[in-house]
């Protein structure tokens, strides 16, 4: 049981560390840095000892793979840096941004996945009637409508048709106003949770109507056990393996869809942070926000496969 | 004596698009309580179809009962609630399925589904328990407690083959539907089976319906034999006369394909040539006559009904002594 859970820790660990090489990389190829995205055209007016002066301030005149060492070293020692444009350490921007996505996070997930299994599992026992109907005709709604436009729709609709736009009020926290910050995070979650109920839902059909013509679908039946029990336990839970899957990867749709939506909705998330370092070139910033990023994609798909073990015997080992 | 179960005109099809081509093809069967009647045919001849429409458990679609009535002591299951079907699944009616590998839930203990079917009709978790454990000991598992804390995958298909047998049994069930329900076991295993199933009827007049291949086993279990071929019934008799006195060219041959058997159709085919014709797409007239050596003009015409042969009942229009020999 130990052995198991050392290997998929090391494996964590060095998807983690490739992520941060391929971001540090790609984000040193973009032209310009945060001296020259801070001072703008006035960068030209410095003559070139003061420059480098400034680059050896921030330490960006250094070497990239000198420059990645320093900072990775610092980062195991806690020390996520200081934001380059606010001069705010990382750790506390990320501190204020991260449980607002995680609320969204969660949020989008928990309404996907009741909409996705849902709308799944009455389309796969009532295949090709109108409900069935009802679940595809959403499931190719919610797949092929991008959540930006989702999102845009839904808030001009209901802005200027029925006045209500919770996040014009600025944004409040959880457990400072729990009503007001529950219906900001409403709309965006609903904005995101279209896409991941629509791919939820589609696996749920597929998975339970493939299950309900397996024998063993066909033995429990035959026991005139009740309608429920014959739905979730024979068939639900046959199928949630293949649901846990689908929620998995969704899950990685869902952290790039909070960027876009906590952008319209005006959500002080980090996938807003990461977009507003991005443009400023602040590289501590967008560094430490997509290893969390990576970080939570690759946690909650070890904690997917965990629950595979948990969920089928045979994939036990004794 | 009144009947258990009574099918009349049974008739089965696959729907495919908007077209439906019937695959049991107007079966009558009586079975009386206590009876034991063995069901025998090639693959395809209809048999499994038949038994699951008992249960009204075919895959629809594309599957659907077209004609016919299903009567449990005269009450009609083709028109019954999926409550009343429930009520009779697995209490009055048990089934052993075909292929018991793929029939158990592979996420749930065997114990626990043994269980619910038994809490399914209003018998007391404790004692569903017992019960589970006696039927499972019955059917001769050595060590009961373990093959209940055991996922399916956890054991051989022998010990499956009885614990699906076991969940049939611990219902105390009036009719046993058992579809192959010995292939899988060895001799030895098969005859301490075959001697349970016995032994429950002397004391509980059990009825069954015995679906097999095996002519070996109809002649130890069954009271009465029904041959069925291209989805219909073509020989209904009692065991002794149709091992003596087959009524019906095919069931003479498939005694002739026994091994080492001493009867006297030698000079019928030891092996049926040709196969079992496609249900769906029957020409006219007696669907064995491509592969039957006694056919007359008459055969190619019109397909037999079911009629008298003495103590037998037999779909040929030829009367067996016209080609015994």
């Amino acid at each position: 049981m130990l052995l198991p859970l050392v290997r998929r820790l090391a494996s964590m660990l060095t998807t983690l560390f490739g992520v941060l090489v391929v971001v540090f990389v790609i984000l040193r190829l973009l032209p310009g840095n945060a001296v020259t995205a801070s001072l703008g055209v006035n960068a030209g007016l410095l003559s070139h000892a003061q420059l480098q002066a400034i680059d050896k301030f921030y330490g960006v005149g250094e070497s990239i793979p000198q420059q990645f060492f320093s900072w990775l070293w610092s980062m195991l020692h806690g020390n996520l840096g200081v934001s380059l444009s606010s001069r705010e350490p990382v750790s506390t921007l990320i501190g204020s941004a991260l449980p607002v996505t995680l609320e969204l996070a969660v949020m989008s997930m928990i309404l996907g996945i009741l909409i996705g299994v849902g709308f799944g599992m009455i389309g796969a026992l009532h295949p090709d009637r109108w409900q069935d109907d009802v679940g595809q005709g959403l499931a190719v709604f919610g797949l092929s409508v991008p959540s930006f436009v989702i999102g845009t729709v839904l808030i001009t609709y209901l802005a200027s048709i029925f006045h209500y736009f919770p996040s014009s009020l600025g944004f409040v926290g959880l457990f400072t106003n729990p009503w007001l910050n529950l219906q900001q995070v409403f709309l965006p979650a609903l904005t995101l949770s279209f896409g991941i109920g629509a791919a939820i839902m589609r696996t749920t059909r597929a998975a339970v109507l493939e299950i309900r013509g397996l024998n063993f679908a066909r033995t429990a039946r035959g026991k005139g056990i009740s309608h429920l029990a014959y739905v979730w336990r024979h068939l639900f839970l046959n199928a949630l393996v293949a649901i846990t899957t689908m929620s998995g990867i969704q899950f990685g749709y869902l952290l790039g869809g909070a960027v876009i939506v906590e952008d319209i909705f005006v959500l002080p998330g980090i996938g807003r942070l990461l977009i507003t370092s991005i443009t400023d070139r602040d590289f501590p910033v967008v560094q430490s926000v997509t290893l969390i990023f990576a970080a939570g994609f690759i946690v909650v798909n070890t904690l997917i496969d965990i629950s595979y073990t948990l969920i089928d015997p045979r994939t036990r080992r004794r | 004596m009144t009947t258990l179960l009574s099918l009349r005109n049974l008739v089965v099809g696959l729907r495919h698009g908007h077209q439906t081509s019937p695959i049991v093809r107007g079966v009558s069967l009586d079975v009386k309580p206590g009876e034991r009647v063995g069901v025998v045919g090639e693959s395809g001849s209809g048999k499994t179809l038949t038994m699951l429409s008992v249960l009204r458990l075919l895959a629809s679609p594309p599957l659907d009962i077209l004609e016919g009535e299903i009567l449990l002591d005269g009450e009609d299951l083709t028109s019954a609630s999926e409550h009343r079907l429930r009520q009779v699944r697995g209490s009055t009616i048990a089934m052993v399925y075909q292929d018991p590998m793929t029939s158990l839930n592979p996420l749930l203990h065997v114990g626990y589904q043994i269980v619910e079917a038994l809490r399914a009709h209003d018998v007391d978790t404790p004692q569903a328990r017992d019960k589970a454990r006696d039927a499972l000991r019955q059917v001769g598992l050595a060590d009961p407690e373990r093959v209940e804390r055991s996922y399916p995958h956890e054991l051989s298909g022998g010990m499956i083959q009885r614990v699906m047998i076991a969940m049939a049994l611990a219902a105390s069930p009036r009719l046993l539907i058992a579809d192959e329900p010995t292939t899988a076991l060895d001799v030895t295993i098969q005859q301490q089976i075959l001697d349970l199933v016995l032994d429950l009827q002397d004391t509980t007049s059990m009825a069954v319906l015995w679906v097999t291949h095996d002519l070996g086993v109809v002649a130890r279990l069954v009271d009465r034999v029904v041959v069925m071929y291209a989805g219909r019934i073509v020989e209904d008799a009692p065991t002794s006369e149709l091992f003596r006195r087959p009524s019906h060219p095919y069931t003479a041959a498939l005694l002739a394909s026994l091994p080492g058997t001493q009867h006297t159709h030698r000079s019928l085919l030891h092996q049926i040539g040709g196969s079992p014709p496609d249900p769906t797409r029957l020409d006219r007239g007696c669907p064995f006559r491509p592969r039957c050596s006694f056919a007359v003009e008459q055969c190619a015409h019109d397909e037999p009904p079911l009629l008298v042969r003495g103590a037998s009942r037999a779909a040929c229009w030829r009367e067996p002594d016209q080609w015994q020999t």
